[in-house]
């Protein structure tokens, strides 16, 4: 319990270390320089369907590989990233973003942990208060005091 | 008051495990597809029986059918297959088949053994229609009706219970619709 503190470098870099990602992002030939920052952005960003929790760049899948190349396609066509994401949508669904819209449908998702997390706090309090207030009130009768001495002292002689 | 407090975490595990036990009839594979009730994307590709015909969403109109995406390297295409010739056969039901991301040759060789209940095969080899009608797992099927429209889309072998409870009753439906 004491020497909790130097597992916090440890935890920070499980939580930082980069995950190896199997995927690929293909060879790329966009003429127009700038795309390929803007393909790089969207794959993070694109879900890949079959292997669901993958992104489009992590995934070597072969819908994931169509996916990104139909992404090639599109933006070399000049397609915006809006005009991508849209088609991705009323294909695949919502689902398809990696970062889903703040609508009702997600409004549990994206506030649930928060509320869970005042919840937490709420709890805490009152139980920290009960605590607090049974330390004060409930002491232990000099009777049973004697009583516990007297079967501890038991104990020692078997 | 206080001895309720302590069946509160109780409550809370139960809750949890009721959750989970309903996560549990869940198919997380599942995407629910935004086509459904859209108009289905229209397409032209070469037949799969002879390369130089075009064939495409247009031949679908006026009628309703199911549009059946396969694949000779599928294998869960074959374990359905016998249900579709089945279809096709007993109740009449015009299937268009989208060959996807397979060889001309392997998905000829497929239809030579296990039966051709399809009125004629697009041939996909890309994938690029497959993209289009937002497919990410064959097989899947989709009831299309006399306007053109997706009515319903099944991701996965179809099972006789499914074909028999949700794809015959609105074939029927959409047939009555129609007319």
């Amino acid at each position: 319990m004491k020497a909790w503190w130097p597992l916090i470098p440890l935890l920070a870099l499980l939580a930082f270390s980069p995950v190896a990602s199997a995927g690929g992002v293909d060879p790329t030939d966009f003429d127009e320089p700038g795309l390929e920052e803007r393909y790089r952005a969207l794959l993070h960003e694109l879900r890949c369907t079959v292997c669901q929790n993958q992104s489009l760049a992590d995934s070597d899948a072969g819908l994931a590989r169509d996916l990104r190349r139909e992404l090639r396609t599109q933006l070399n066509a000049g397609s915006s990233d809006d005009q991508i994401i849209d088609y991705m949508v009323s294909r695949y669904g919502q689902f398809v973003l990696y970062r889903p819209p703040f609508s009702p449908a997600t409004y549990l998702l994206w506030i649930g942990p928060f509320v869970l997390l005042g919840l937490g706090f709420v709890v805490l309090y009152l139980t920290s208060r009960g605590s607090r207030q049974g330390a004060r009130t409930t002491g232990v009768d000099s009777a049973a005091r004697e009583r516990a001495r007297r079967l501890l002292g038991e104990g020692k002689d078997v | 008051m206080k001895r309720l407090m302590y069946l509160l975490p109780m409550g809370l595990l139960l809750l949890l495990g009721l959750f989970l036990l309903i996560g549990l009839g869940l198919n997380p594979r599942l995407v629910p597809s935004p086509l459904v009730n859209q108009p289905a994307p229209g397409f032209e590709l070469p037949a799969l029986e002879e390369p130089e015909r075009m064939v495409g969403s247009a031949d679908f109109e006026g009628e309703v059918v199911l549009f059946n995406i396969w694949a000779s390297w599928c294998v869960s295409c074959r374990h359905e297959h016998q249900l579709l010739v089945r279809m096709a056969d007993r109740y009449g039901i015009p299937i268009y088949g989208l060959n996807y991301k397979d060889e001309r040759r392997d998905g000829l060789e497929y239809l030579r053994a296990f039966g051709n209940p399809y009125v004629w095969n697009a041939h996909d080899l890309e994938g690029r229609v497959g993209i289009d009608w937002g497919v990410y797992g064959t097989p899947e099927t989709f009831v299309i009706d006399g306007e053109g429209r997706i009515r319903y889309k099944h991701v996965g072998p179809l099972t006789w219970d499914k074909v028999q409870d949700d794809i015959l009753p609105l074939v029927e439906r959409l047939r009555s619709e129609t007319l």
